[in-house]
């Protein structure tokens, strides 16, 4: 497939491997974050992990926007979908399965009775809306700079349209202050027992944002920020960036997806934003608990098409079971391996946390596609470490 | 004098028609619907008896009975590259061919929701005989029932099977080995993909086919090619895709696998397809896609006859068993590291991001 294909490419991923290879120092380990889940999904589909001397380590940050949705936020659909027969609840796929209270979720919701949908984009929300003017669409937003403009645009078009049957629950946030969260992380940021010598910048939420914002990060933190895009070798390239910046004592935030990031960032976008939505004074970040300024809100000239106000819904945070790791898990404090719940009682099939919520979140992209490391000695490796033995003797 | 002609009975109308509750409820209704529709179209002795059930002849000496069912819900009933009907006998002769065994009979029974056009009805049974005459099964006994309005999807079809299992055939799940080779017989995801793309929530134009076919012909292709007791695992990887498949073989026979991402064969369209869903087409349907677990020394051979046989055209060797107490199936990426191909979790869902 062109134009992605082309970043897959295995020749080119093993030069970037020995480059990185060559240039890492071996007197010292790395600590990378990858903040987007786009990233610990392709590190894991791909087997990034493998192609890395074994001192570059990748931490999976928090920046999955089904892990971090808050139980809270999901029961209040639930309560909204199943209370009113009226409504149609649509979301993105993705967020069908995060598990809720009462051992609910959306998924299990539509089966008692909700009428629970999945769309593909905001855009077909809208379009069901009209397309059934006796019933009230309600569109569950999630997302970060990525899925918010589209958000925006279908408020104003309803706005436009005086469309009285469509609303939306945003549930939108911001990856700046979830960074600064990490940041300022007791353990990262005083007592400095969580290395962390870089981030991976996110990949499609720069593409409206822009490389600006992290400029940030990288003065104030004196942490390197490589922006990348979500294909293996985009990934791989950035990692030898960061790795050199570490090397050479730099502090920079660089552009490795310039193929689409431009340091100012879509400004059609940004204005659509703000003209729609305002900051919310602190949103709850499941796993990194409150987050003072991380989120949006829909302007009050939106009040017609803004769901928690139309239908007057309140907001009851749920705590999350006391044994999972999952905050810690986000800041690199600890590994998924590290956390009790994981893979006992927290599974893909029944997440406790965050992590394992989605395919992107760091348990479940260890469970699914890298448990297989945790088993000590495999049978065919011992026989193949031995081979490779006596040939080097 | 009565002017009525004896037996006279108005034909059903096939064009304008549509299904009501009369054509379950036992009456001169139903039986018109079996003989004008269903004995017509699958023709043949055992249906023409009128009978409650068929009377089978004896297996030959040495052979066994092999039984499958398989019930079909597809949505949309039409899709390019097959239909409800067709689908419904390749399920279960597939059923039957992957246990090694040819298929011989089907029983199929309808449930028609009330409403449904009879034309449509009509395309879908003779597209369900033309599938059974091309795969060389006889519909030899059915049911019908009609549900009311909003308590069906137009139609559901069960196909039972009947097969024969010729002597030193018995391949089966809990049977491979480590170091027995994994063959495919062909592309992956084209049936899943094709039915994603005609879903109204999904406006995208594509040109993927299903691969619905009857796998028969090809068993019976390998079969004659190496030695029965070298095949060690036939399944078609239908629901769950190729990935969930292997997963089964590997838990029922206490192996791991290890798989060449490379060599496994994706059209460039379901490529793309599942690219821009964010699917993977190893957890994608196929519905006339055989697997192999082949003992190595006669894979080449196994390969081969695939290979000649027309649905086997693009197989390949895609893998092979290993000795691993937690049977895992793992695979090395195009990229060059690896990962694991886990069983799914649930239905695979689109990502955001």
């Amino acid at each position: 497939m062109k134009y992605v294909d082309e970043f897959r490419d295995g020749t080119l991923a093993a030069g970037l491997a020995r480059a990185i290879a060559r240039e890492a120092d071996s007197g010292r380990d790395y600590a990378f974050m990858e903040f987007c889940g786009g990233h610990t999904h392709a590190i894991s589909r791909y087997g990034v992990a493998d192609l890395l001397p074994a001192n570059v380590r990748m931490i999976h940050g928090p920046g999955c926007p089904v892990c971090v949705l808050p139980i809270g936020r999901v029961d209040m659909a639930i309560r909204l979908a199943l209370a009113r027969p009226e409504v149609i609840l649509c979301t993105y796929g993705d967020c069908l399965r995060v598990p809720a209270s009462d051992g609910l979720s959306l998924l299990k919701a539509k089966a008692r009775g909700a009428d629970v949908r999945m769309v593909y984009s905001a855009a077909d929300a809208l379009a069901l809306a009209t397309r059934e003017p006796a019933r009230e669409v309600v569109f569950f937003a999630i997302g970060f700079e990525t899925t918010t403009p589209p958000t925006a645009l279908v408020l104003r078009q309803a706005a436009a349209q005086g469309l009285a049957n469509f609303s939306v629950i945003c549930n939108h946030v911001l990856t700046p202050s979830a960074i600064s969260t990490i940041l300022e992380s007791p353990e990262v940021r005083r007592l400095g027992t969580v290395p962390l010598d870089g981030f991976i910048g996110p990949a499609h939420v720069s593409t409206i944002i822009g490389s600006q914002p992290y400029a940030f990060f990288a003065e104030e933190y004196r942490k390197p920020v490589v922006i990348a895009g979500f294909e293996p070798l985009d990934v791989m390239q950035a990692i030898r960036m960061l790795v050199r910046q570490v090397n050479e004592g730099r502090a920079e935030v660089e552009n490795e997806f310039s193929r689409a990031v431009v340091p100012e960032g879509n400004l059609k976008a940004k204005t659509l934003v703000a003209e729609t939505f305002e900051l919310r004074r602190s949103f709850e970040w499941r796993g990194l608990g409150l987050v003072p300024y991380s989120a949006l809100r829909i302007r009050a000239a939106f009040a017609p098409w803004d769901a928690e106000a139309k239908f007057g819904l309140d907001y009851r945070p749920v705590p999350d079971n006391r044994a999972c790791e999952c905050g810690a898990i986000l800041r690199g404090v600890r590994k998924p391996t590290d956390c009790k719940l994981f893979g006992t009682v927290c599974t893909p099939e029944t997440p406790m946390g965050s992590c394992m919520v989605s395919s992107e979140g760091a348990c479940a992209a260890h469970y699914n596609y890298g448990r297989f490391r945790d088993v000590p000695v495999r049978v065919v490796d011992r026989a193949a470490r031995l081979n490779a033995n006596q040939e080097t003797a | 004098m009565n002017t009525v002609k004896p037996g006279y009975v108005r034909p059903l109308d096939l064009r304008n028609g549509r299904v009501d509750l009369g054509f379950g409820a036992g009456g001169r209704a139903m039986a018109q619907l079996i003989s004008e529709l269903f004995a017509r179209a699958f023709a043949n002795d055992f249906l023409a008896r009128g009978d409650d059930g068929a009377v089978l002849p004896a297996p030959a000496p040495g052979e066994r009975l092999v039984m499958a069912t398989d019930a079909h819900v597809v949505s949309p009933l039409f899709f390019p590259g097959g239909d409800i009907g067709s689908l419904s006998v390749h399920g279960t002769v597939n059923d039957l061919a992957v246990m090694g065994a040819r298929p011989l009979y089907l029983a199929a029974s309808f449930i028609l929701e009330e409403g449904y056009a009879l034309a449509e009805l009509a395309r879908i049974v003779d597209s369900m005989a033309a599938a059974a005459r091309a795969a060389g099964v006889v519909v030899v006994t059915g049911d019908t029932k009609v549900v009311e309005q909003g308590k069906g999807d137009g139609v559901f079809i069960t196909t039972t099977g009947v097969g024969a299992l010729p002597a030193g055939r018995d391949p089966g799940g809990a049977r491979a080995r480590p170091g027995d080779v994994v063959l495919l017989s062909g592309r992956i995801g084209d049936h899943g993909m094709a039915i994603m793309a005609q879903r109204e929530s999904l406006a995208f134009d594509s040109e993927i086919v299903s691969d619905s076919a009857a796998l028969n012909g090809l068993v019976e292709a390998l079969y004659a090619a190496v030695p029965a007791e070298a095949v060690r695992v036939l399944r078609d990887p239908t629901r769950g895709g190729l990935a969930t498949t292997l997963n089964e073989i590997a838990a029922q026979s206490g192996v791991g696998m290890e798989l060449d991402e490379a060599a496994i064969p994706v059209s460039p369209q379901v490529h793309a397809a599942c690219e821009l869903l964010g699917l993977d087409p190893l957890y994608v349907a196929n519905e006339g896609k055989l697997v192999v677990l082949c003992a190595p020394e006669h894979a080449e051979a196994a390969l081969a006859a695939l290979h000649a046989h027309p649905l086997g055209a693009e197989a390949a060797r895609i893998g092979a068993a290993t000795a691993d107490p937690q049977h895992f199936v793992q695979i090395r990426t195009g990229f060059g590291g690896r990962r694991m191909v886990d069983w799914l979790a649930g239905e695979q869902l689109p990502r955001i991001c």
